[in-house]
């Protein structure tokens, strides 16, 4: 059966415990969890969690159902089909001499990325965007050798509404 | 007014209705077991091993419906009752635990008797609980009792720091629960259930699989009305045992890998299935892809996540067992299916699974029958795990809901004892009794004391094969008869109830297998019988691990059947 990454978006209780009990149940059920992020939402004592799995549908539903059997997890839902918005933040540092320099920085414009620190032999980039913007602007530095790469993984929300 | 932690947690068990703890003490209780001094409402019953406490929470939850409660010290106290919180846990059984914890000042720096046992306990509990506010006690403690019993029930744990006991705080009991990410879903989708409906009227050969949901529901008369008006032939899993009479004339007995075989083929012909709080547990569908080959499939459980977990499933209704018979029952046209049920019957001739055969020896079989008989089919069993398990469930028939207690999610060996002594705690004026294993009945063989101590007239039938008779079973079958690790050499039963302070008495051979079991009845307290029986008497019917339902391993001595099945005395 064909496995797709699916984006999940889990409202959950703001209380000690609920990442290490979802964190638990992923690892006990075999599921094949690619990124979890979590922060504050709009409303007090609730947190969203955008929550990254790869699975079949079947797969998927069990996830689903499971997490939402949690009793701090508020509402869960798969907004994979739905027309959303995705983004993720990384870091990367690059190394960078006087004569590589000026070169980072045209391809970091390019991707209206920005360079957040400067040193005498890396730079470190700053960029935001969905999987595939990070994916190619890594493809294009990877060139100049990669230090240091930092991901938040995705956080998503769906269009409109 | 203010009060302590201790008393907070004291005045919460009792407006809940809390009558009885089994618990243990030690250091980081010791303030709440000063406070239950004052709390005589409060009936402590002293364990000899915290897992005797959460089984024996366990089987008077069962017992009762009601919420069991255990209690226990930190770290030790509290890692004994994981075996008996993970039971609970698989069977749906409302119990909270209560576990000291060391001071908050402590926690995390890996004190004396300090464990981390809302972490182990997080995968087998339904919620729990570390309390680190005096003042949010009261809250917590009234939402683990209606966690624990709503629902899908479950074991929930609290946790209290040893100093949080201690603390002050003023006592408000909350009247309600505030909990927005638990909302059971009770009421079955009207969509859904006039699909079923549409689906059952049409069936040729309609089939229920009825589970603890409907007992755990109380929904007999509701099963019995969808049974009867449609004329629906009912099997049900091991813990279903009693929701439906199983001398009814449309009862065809447990499903599964002892199940009759009868029962089995029934799934297999069936063209609908209407499964009913029941999870579709590996042991009750043998081989997944060869379940129910020709069946359309109708699952009514109150916890979604069960619903197409392990099943394909045509029909999914997600709620109470009882509010959705209620509804269906509305809706259902009454039918007949005398071809059908004919057919089962036809099939139950051939393959009777519960025959004893002729024998010399003692047979477990042959034990379980006669407690039947002589109990009139009105005691509650509370099994161990193994042969002696399968014998309770196949050899006596059950036709009172809530009357066999047994560990079928863990198989916890151990259970019967103290699960036993719990449910005769509940239910002081049924007679209950323990079907225990020569092996798991050493397992929790200290809950004697308490028994004892407690003056609770368990009655115990040890099915002594010497052997881990089930082990042994596959072993024979599969491993060319080497018994390795599993033939038991005593002890001396007789004289442990002796030391014990309790009488018993050993029993050989067969016709003296009915004035033992009279004696124990007629004995006012507990009581012992250790039925020295065929040591490598097997169970049948057997489907192969790996096989489909239908291929099942009969007895292979086919000699004279001694009873037949509805010689109800
Ligand atoms: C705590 C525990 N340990 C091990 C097992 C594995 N096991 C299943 S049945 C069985 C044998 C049980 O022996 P006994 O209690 O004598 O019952 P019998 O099968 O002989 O009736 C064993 C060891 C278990 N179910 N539970
Ligand atoms: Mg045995």
């Amino acid at each position: 059966m064909v496995t797709t990454k699916h984006t999940l978006v889990a409202l959950v209780e703001d209380k000690p415990g609920v990442l290490n009990h979802m964190a638990s149940l992923f690892r006990r059920r075999g599921f094949n969890i690619e990124s979890i992020v979590v922060g504050h939402s709009e409303l007090p004592h609730l947190s969203r969690m955008t929550i990254v799995v790869d699975g079949t549908t079947t797969i998927m539903e069990q996830v689903r159902k499971q997490l939402d059997k949690l009793i701090d997890v508020v509402k869960v839902s798969d907004i994979t089909e739905d027309d959303i918005i995705n983004r993720e933040l990384a870091l990367i540092k690059i190394r960078a001499t006087s004569s590589t320099r000026s070169e980072i920085i045209q391809i970091v414009d390019i991707f209206r990325a920005n360079i957040v620190d400067v040193a005498s032999d890396s730079v470190t980039v700053e960029v935001t965007g969905d999987e595939e913007k990070i994916a190619s602007l890594l493809n294009l530095l990877r060139g100049f050798g990669i230090k240091e790469i930092a991901r938040t993984g995705r956080i998503a929300m769906t269009r409109g509404g | 007014m203010k009060m302590t932690g201790a008393q907070i947690l004291c005045e919460s068990l009792v407006k809940e209705g809390v009558e009885v703890i089994f618990g243990y003490p030690g250091g980081a209780v010791l303030p709440l077991y000063d406070t239950l001094a004052q709390y005589p409402q409060l009936r402590h019953i002293l364990v000899r091993h915290e897992q005797g406490a959460a089984h024996a929470a366990d089987g008077y939850a069962r017992a009762t419906g009601k919420v069991g409660v255990c209690l226990a010290t930190s770290g030790p106290g509290a890692t004994n009752l994981v075996t008996g919180i993970a039971n609970a846990h698989l069977d749906s059984s409302p119990i909270v635990a209560i576990t000291g914890q060391v001071a908050r000042p402590f926690i995390g720096k890996d004190a004396f008797q300090e464990t981390d046992i809302t972490g182990i306990t997080l995968p087998i509990t339904k919620y729990n609980y570390l309390v680190l506010d005096v003042g949010s006690l009261a809250r917590i403690v009234k939402e683990a009792f209606y966690l624990a019993r709503s629902g899908r029930p479950g074991p929930v744990l609290i946790d209290i720091p040893r100093d949080v006991f201690v603390d002050e705080a003023e006592f408000h009991y909350p009247s309600k629960v505030d909990l927005p990410g638990y909302k059971p879903t009770l009421q079955g989708h009207p969509a859904q259930i006039k699909k079923a409906v549409k689906l059952i009227n049409e069936a040729k050969q309609p089939l229920i699989i009825a589970g603890r949901g409907v007992v755990i529901s109380g929904a007999y008369t509701e099963l019995k009305q969808l049974a009867e008006t449609a004329q629906i032939p009912v099997v049900t899993t091991l813990l279903g045992i009693g929701c439906f009479p199983e001398t009814h004339i449309l009862s065809f007995g447990m499903l599964g890998m002892h199940g009759m075989a009868y029962a089995n083929m029934a799934v297999d012909a069936a063209d609908a299935i209407i499964a009913i709080g029941m999870r579709f547990d590996d042991r009750a569908t043998a081989k997944v892809s060869a379940f129910a080959p020709h069946a359309r499939v109708i699952h009514i459980d109150i916890d979604p996540a069960e619903i197409g977990k392990n099943v394909r499933v045509d029909v999914p209704i997600v709620g109470d067992v009882k509010v959705v018979l209620n509804a269906l029952n509305k809706l259902i046209i009454s039918a007949e299916h005398v071809d059908w049920i004919h057919q089962l019957d036809e099939w139950r001739r051939e393959h009777p699974s519960t025959e004893i055969r002729e024998s010399a020896e003692l047979l477990p079989q042959f034990v379980i029958r006669k407690i039947y008989e002589l109990t009139q089919g009105k005691a509650i069993i509370v099994t161990g795990v193994g042969q002696n398990q399968m014998w309770a469930a196949q050899y006596y028939w059950y036709n009172r809901p809530n009357s066999l207690i047994s560990a079928g999610g863990l198989g916890t060996m151990g259970f019967e004892l103290p699960a036993a002594m719990g449910a005769k705690v509940g239910c002081p004026d049924e007679i209950v009794w323990c079907v225990a294993g020569d092996g798991g009945f050493q397992m929790t063989i200290q809950e004697l004391a308490t028994i004892v101590q407690e003056r609770l007239a368990v009655k115990v039938a040890i099915i002594n094969n010497g052997y881990l008779g089930m082990v042994r079973q596959w072993q024979e079958l599969f491993y060319k008869r080497r018994y390795v690790a599993t033939p038991l050499s005593g002890p001396d039963f007789v004289k442990i109830a002796e030391a014990y302070g309790l009488p018993a008495l050993r029993v050989k051979h067969k016709e003296e297998v009915v004035p033992a079991i009279e004696q124990a009845m007629e004995e006012q307290g507990p009581f012992i019988i250790d039925f020295v029986v065929e040591p490598e008497e097997n169970v049948y019917p057997m489907v192969l691990p790996g096989a489909a339902l239908t291929e099942v391993l009969e007895e292979p001595r086919k000699e004279v059947a001694t009873w037949s099945r509805r010689s109800t005395p």
